[in-house]
This record gives C-alpha cells, structure tokens and sequence, in this order.
C-alpha cells in the first residue's frame, strides 16, 4: 500500500506517496518530473539511472524508495549551481563525449560519485569504476577523456 | 488489432525497398506562414515529380499558391533572422542535426547558432521514408543546400530591389545582404520582415564545392548538447502529459504462443485501472508504473504454445530451409565459376556462420499516445516517423491526416526501431482508456519482443593462381541478407546470391546489417587464401584490388599500423580487414592478446581508416566511426542471442554480453576526407571490418581459424 514518505532530491525536501518498495527511480521520474535520471534495463546493469544518495553513487532502479527517505539524493538535475555546469558536464560537452547521450546523465553521476571519492583516478580506475555503465553507441573513449578533463578541472578550480 | 502476430514480417534488406512513396504535404502556405511568421521560404521538390507536374493537364505552376505535394525539405527565414530547415529524418545519436545545420549555415551564409532544424513531426515535415541505409548525409546535404541556395538568392533579390540596384554584384555573408559599391546592408532578418514570399525548386547537385565550404567540414560540437549533459532533454520515455496514464502489455511465454484464456477480473477490479483485450493483445493502463505491473501481474492466462526453432539447431535449420527456387533479384553473376575453379592452382572452400543479435539500444521502445478532438498523436523513438503514422492510421482506421507521429531526439535505434509496436500499443490502450498513455518496453521485452539481425549461413568457394591472383568466387548467403555482398576484389569467374528463409525469429534492419556477416565471411576468406597463396594479407588483397578507394584505405591502415608487425610477445596477433559499402570505405588492422592458459582473449589495439567522401563534421563522424568499432567488437567477440523453446534465454545486460569499458582498445580512427567525393553516409560502414580484422588476428596469434560470429563468447579454449 502507498506511503507518504518525506525525501529530500537536489536540496528540497518532497512528500512522495508510493509503495515503500517502488524504486526510486520511478518517484522520481514519474512523481517529481526529474526525468533526467534514465530507465535503461530495471535492473543495476547498465547505470543510467545513477544518483548520488548521501552523496555516493547507487542505481536508482534497485534503491526503494523507503531507504532513500534517510538520505539525500542528488540527481543531474540537481548539478548545475547558478547557470554554472559542473565540472563533469562540462567535460563532457568539451569531450563531445555522447552520441545518443542516453546514458550520459547515469555516466555523469558515476563520474561526480568518483572523483569525490577518488579525485585523480587512474585509467585502470576509472575503467573499473565505469565497468557498470553502459554506452551502446561505443562512445567510451571520450567518456575517460571526460574524467580525466573533469579531474583536472576540479583540481585548478580548488587551488 | 493483433500487435504481435502480424508484425512478424521479413524485413531481410528494409532499404532495398525502399522507394519513394508520393505522399500528401499537409500544411498549405498560408498555413506554415500562420504557424512560423511571416518571412521567406523554400520548398525542394523531388526532380521526377516536378517534371510530372509541369507536363501534366492543369498541372500547377512553379510559384503557385500551394507548395507541391512532393516535398523532401523546407527552410524557412523567419522575420527575427531565425533560420528553420525541416526535414522528416530523426536524429537518434548520429549527429545529423548538427550537420544538417552546419551545411544550412554554410550555404545560406549565416553563423551556425541561428539555425534550428525541425525533425521527424509527420505534420510539420516533408514526408521521409526513414532514417536507415546511410542516407541522410548523401540525400539531405545536397537538398539543404539547394534550399539554402535558393534562399539566399531571393535574399539577395529582396534588398536589390530595396536598393534599386542589380542583385549579381551584392555579397551574402554573415547573415546580411551587403552592397560593396554603396557599403549599405540588411540583414535577413530586415529584409525577411513583413515577407510571405515562397519558392518551389527542384532537387539538384550541390552548389558550393566542399573545397569553399566555410561551416560544413569543421568539427561543431553537437547541437542542444548542454540538454543533454543536464538531463533536460526530453526523450520519448521521458515525456510527461496530463491525466496520462501508464501502460503495459501483457507478453506470450512464447513466440508464436496463442491465448486459450484469459481471466482479468482481479485486474479490472483494481481502482484506476483500464484493461483492453482485442484478439490477442491484452494490456492494462493505471495511474502509476507499478499501478500497471500489478494489475498486468494479477491477470491469469493460457496460452497455446507451438514447436520452435532452438539458437543450437539454428545454422543447420537455416541451410536446410533455403528456398528451392533461386531469386534472380539476388543473383550476380560473371564468367564461369566451374572454370575459374578448374584453372586454380589452390582451392578454398568453406563455411561461415553468424548469430542472431541485438540492437539493444539504451532507450527502450517508448510511445505516448493521446486522442483528442478526432485526432492522434504519438511521440515515440523510431526511424521511421511517417511509416509509424501510416500504420496507426491503419490499425485505428483513421484517416492519416488526422494522426501526427513526432519523433522527439531518440536513445539510439541502429536499425532497431523501425516498426510502430509502442506507438500502436500506447494508442489502443490510449483509446481505450480515454486519457494519454506511455509506454516505455522493459529490458526484457526489448531484448525479446523487438526484432533481431538476422542468424545466416555463408558458403565461400573459392581458387587462386599459384601467384595468388583470384581465378573463382562463389559466395551464398543463406538467410542473413544482401547487404554488402559483391566482392570489391577483381575476379573474372564469380557467382553471389543471398537466398531467403522463413524467419526463425523476427528479424529486421541493424546497422549495416548482413554487410557485416559478409565482409566476416569475405574477409576471413580472404585471409585463408592469402596464407595458401603464402602471400602477406595486405599484398595478397593488394593483388587482387584495382579500386583506388579500397587501395587508399588500406594503405592508410597498415601505415599507421606499421603493418606488417613482428610478434613481441607470446600469444600476440594482428589482423587485417577492409570493405566497401554505400559509397564509403574501410580498412581496420586489430592487434589481440591471448592467454592461451585461460583462453582470455583481449582486443589490444585498433586502427581504422574510413572514408566517406567530403566530410561534412569531423568530430560527428569520428564519434560515429569509433562507436561502429566498439558496437562491432560486441558482434565480433561474444554478442549472441540463445533461445529455446520460443523463448530468449539471455534477455538481460547481465547475460547479454554488450560491450563495457574493459572491452575497448586503444582505437585510432582515421578519416580521410575527399572534398572531391560527395558525402556518402557513415552510419553503418564503419562496424564492417571489425570483426574480420579481429578474427584474422585471432588466427594470427593461435593458428585456430574461427569461422562464426560471434569469435569467441566464451574465450579461446587452450590451442
């Protein structure tokens, strides 16, 4: 039976009412309007639909909605500070590192749960931590481009 | 309606088929002025039907009140300088309303951001028989261009007679009209102001060589990528209407299975929800996605099951399936393929098999659907907007001016999202609800209920002379298609025909489609041959290749290469490949690494040269030729659909091997650009010598020569 539950997306708290079991990836999507986040397979094995949850990257379609209550969640909606991209995005528009794009907001959540945890990853780092994220257009070269760019952008603009 | 059984149709090479229908161009001039401002505009009008026109009886003149019904594309000059080209192909990740605008922006001389291109919407855009084949850069460049030209001059004309003046010594640039002698100018959008004026052209050559081009030919970034990098985008899946509902569609165990029965009450009772049954088609709406699976969840069903096929029996079931009667229509012969054999000094024959695969795109089918006042809409991700209209019109029985199909920028297709099976899922059960519908295919259904690139069977015999030159070739495809299957090499004596089979499972257009399973066949072929020959692969093609084209991409390959390559390690193997198809060329050289304790198989590194003719954006085509190399080592390596019993047994990422970030090579593109070629397409060659560049070099590192696709979806056992 549906819920109300209180979660707090992109710095706004919302009273979402669903099943606890429902995954967040549908309150989002279908009750918040935040359709940024993608709907790829339903099941945590392509990463399109990545948010940060207590600031880590999780897999929005296998999350409910009841664990998410305790969190916050951020979403690639909820990047963007005052018309200013973040770091990732905007690697990613210097990269050209999307065709389809489908994927590239799952991808850029990754990459900003990655270089927060690991702000000068490794090629081997990054290809690991990517391993879960599908691109079917084979965009992936530009995507470690991105990474790497992004990593040092966030470096410069933190000195 | 019967959503899934009619539509398991043979689609074996869509775009062969693909002629020009005539079609109906609803919008009236008055009309698109009312719509987009007054301003000035331009209409290209296919050659043939003009021609008929001015000959016919009562035909309509060339600046009549209407524009002909014949239209490929528009361009409108709006009063604010605002630049709008229409054209009915959708984009899905290829790039082309980026370089679509940027051959608009050239040739009508205005900077690249005031350009917009409206897309694949059934009522704003000529008619278009789909984005599929490579066609869009060789057909829509040359139509913009023409269109841009045509506008550019009645620019020109607008501020000769403001001015008093001869238009032929005035200067377009920059979006103004200038006038060297009186340094007077207008901009377009002052001369484009208090204007309705038209002109009907007809479609020509291009007018501005791709030596002058100014904006076309330079890598522009992608057009509205910042929606994308922010998620504002809306695709398909994520647009959301008022009242909509969310459907579902309840799917057989197994294809072909029918339904005995069909109990839905526990469904119907359930508050919101609207259930339609219609012959075999049973789907359910409700307020919410989970709403939905539960009410789909709690309807009980029988269904009658028939014997299919297995993915394990599929290569024998092909071969033994074949039509009797040869198709003529898919028949090339030249000289005698007996006597070419008898007057070889070496014979090579063999047999190459290639499984069913994927488009597995990463935005499933989606649709919303809406009826209001009579009419229909759908927005859904497909590559062919107007066919999908069609069919809605069928299936509802509607007249097709009152159905309008809009294709919002789509999550990929590769070939993939021909058909209307979420359009016309969403509008029955839109119908039957009363209210708009979304529906948006599960993983599992895309990887079950979508079609497939066809499995197929290819016998090569084949001779040569003791100096390695080609004396025979004989080359049958047996069920996956036509594509691709004329050899670029020079033989006297060769026979190729594709023969048809009943489809085992749906099946349909891929990017590229068989032309990938036949360059796989060729190209390992050709491989083998150059081993007997005792011949290096690159001299040994070289010998048999008078094709300058096919000549500079493998010269281009092996020297960035550095072709050929000593081994440096245990378990080391480099590959060659090469091909033509659509106009372009390709030649990849792929390094590989084998660990022949485990039967790991690594792709190390690869190279490939493709050229297209002139480019029209450097930065797309590389994304679009590194991708086709990604996509293709997924095909090449493990990619394969197992099925039994009617059933997909890997309809998931988890068990469907696509290909991740582990899986790429250090890959080097090479684009050569022939500004003295016009511009072929460059979405589908570029996959097609992948797998047999991979596949060679598998050999080179081994010995063991593999001759089905995919290589090796469970490694290489120790050899």
């Amino acid at each position: 039976m549906a819920k109300v539950m209180e979660i707090e997306v992109n710095g706004r708290r919302c009273a979402v009412s669903y099943p606890p079991d429902t995954p967040l990836l549908y309150v989002l999507r279908d009750e918040l309007g935040l359709t940024g986040t993608k709907y790829g397979c339903g099941e945590g094995q392509c990463g399109a639909c990545t948010v940060l949850l207590g600031g880590a990257p999780r897999r929005s379609c296998q999350i409910p909605v009841s664990a998410a209550a305790r969190k916050p969640i951020t979403t690639i909606e909820g990047l963007e500070k005052e018309g200013k991209l973040h770091p990732v995005q905007q690697a990613f528009l210097d990269a050209g590192a999307f065709q389809c794009a489908y994927c590239t907001s799952g991808m850029v959540m990754s990459i900003v749960g990655l270089l927060q945890t690991n702000p000068n990853p490794k090629l081997e780092d990054i290809v690991q931590f990517l391993q879960g994220n599908v691109c079917r257009c084979g965009t992936h070269p530009r995507i470690i481009a991105a990474v790497q760019h992004a990593a040092k952008m966030i470096e410069e603009g933190a000195r | 309606m019967n959503t899934t059984k009619e539509k398991f149709i043979a689609e074996p090479e869509r775009y062969e088929f693909s002629a020009l229908p005539i079609h109906q161009f609803e919008l009236q001039r008055r009309d698109f002025f009312k719509i987009l401002g007054a301003g000035i505009a331009v209409f290209l009008v296919a050659k043939d039907a003009l021609a008929a026109q001015e000959t016919a009886p009562g035909s309509r003149s060339f600046h009549n009140e209407e524009p002909p019904k014949e239209i490929t594309s528009w361009l409108h000059v709006g009063e604010d300088g605002t630049v709008t080209g229409f054209t009915g192909k959708a984009e899905m990740g290829q790039n082309i309303r980026t370089s679509i605008s940027q051959t608009l922006a050239d040739e009508l001389r205005v900077p690249f951001e005031d350009v917009r291109l409206v897309m694949a919407d059934t009522s704003l855009t000529p008619f278009d028989a789909g984005t599929f084949g490579s066609r869009t850069t060789p057909t829509m460049t040359p139509q913009f261009r023409r269109v841009a030209e045509a506008a550019r001059n009645l620019l020109v004309g607008v501020a000769a007679k403001e001015w008093g003046v001869a238009p032929e010594g005035l200067i377009a640039a920059d979006a103004k009209v200038t006038d060297p002698v009186s340094k007077r100018s207008l901009t377009y959008a002052e001369l484009a102001r208090g204007k309705t004026l038209a002109q009907n052209l007809p479609a020509e050559d291009p007018i501005t060589p791709a030596t002058e081009w100014k904006i076309a030919g330079k890598p522009l970034p992608k057009v509205d990528g910042r929606a994308f990098v922010t998620g504002s985008h809306n695709y398909t899946s994520d647009i959301r209407l008022k009242g909509m509902l969310y459907g579902k569609v309840l799917r057989p165990p197994s294809f072909g299975a029918t339904l005995v029965s069909c109990d839905d009450s526990a469904a119907k009772a359930m508050s919101g929800v609207v259930v339609v049954r219609d012959g075999d088609f049973v789907g359910v709406a409700a307020p919410s996605a989970h709403e939905a699976q539960k009410a789909l969840d709690a309807i009980r069903t029988q269904w009658k099951e028939v014997p299919q096929v297995s993915s394990k029996e599929i290569f024998s079931y092909v071969k033994n399936n074949a039509e009797p009667t040869s198709n003529e229509r898919f028949r090339r012969q030249k000289g005698s393929v007996e006597e070419g054999l008898a007057s070889a000094a070496e014979r090579l024959d063999a047999i190459y098999n290639v499984a069913y695969i994927a488009h597995a795109p990463l935005e499933p089918r989606a649709a919303v659907a809406q009826f209001a006042e009579g009419k229909l809409t759908v927005w859904t991700g497909t590559q062919r907007p107007f066919a999908n209209r069609d069919e809605l019109a069928s299936v509802f029985h509607m007249p097709e001016s009152n159905v309008r199909v809009i294709t919002p920028d789509t999550g990929a297709a590769y070939g993939g999202k021909h058909t209307s099976d979420a359009a016309v899922e969403a509008a029955r059960l839109a119908r039957a609800a009363g209210k708009p519908v979304k529906v948006v295919w599960t993983r599992e259904e895309e990887f079950t209920w979508a079609y497939f690139r066809p499995a197929g069977v290819i016998e090569v015999n084949s001779g040569i002379t003791e100096d390695g030159k080609l004396t025979a070739w004989e080359f049958h495809n047996y069920h996956s298609g036509s594509s691709g299957i004329e050899t670029p090499y020079d033989v006297a004596n060769q026979l190729t025909q594709y023969h048809q089979v009943p489809l085992v499972l749906r099946s349909g257009s891929y990017r590229g489609l068989a032309a990938t399973a036949n360059h796989f066949a060729r190209e390992t072929h050709m491989d083998a041959l150059a081993r007997l020959a005792k011949l290096d692969p690159l001299e040994f093609r070289l010998k048999n290749a008078s094709d300058a084209r096919l000549r500079a991409v493998l010269e281009a390959v092996t020297k960035s290469f550095a072709w050929p390559r000593k081994k440096t390690q245990v378990g080391q193997g480099f590959g060659l490949a090469c091909g033509s198809e659509k106009g372009s060329y390709v030649a990849a050289c792929a390094e590989v690494a084998v660990d022949r304790a485990s039967g790991g198989v690594r792709v190390v590194h690869v190279v490939e040269a493709f050229e297209c003719g002139a480019i029209v954006n450097p930065d797309g085509l590389r994304n679009q030729v590194v991708g086709a190399i990604i996509q293709g080592l997924g095909g090449a390596l493990f990619e394969a659909m197992e099925f039994e019993n009617g059933r997909i047994k890997n309809p998931h990422f988890a068990t469907y091997r696509v290909p991740r970030f582990r899986d790429v090579p250090e890959i080097e593109a090479i684009l050569l650009d022939r500004k003295d070629i016009p511009s072929a397409g460059a979405g589908e060659t570029p996959i097609m010598a992948i797998a047999p560049a991979v596949g060679n070099a598998l050999f080179d590192a081994t010995g063991v020569r593999l001759n089905n696709l995919p290589l090796v979806p469970n490694g290489l056992r120790a050899v």
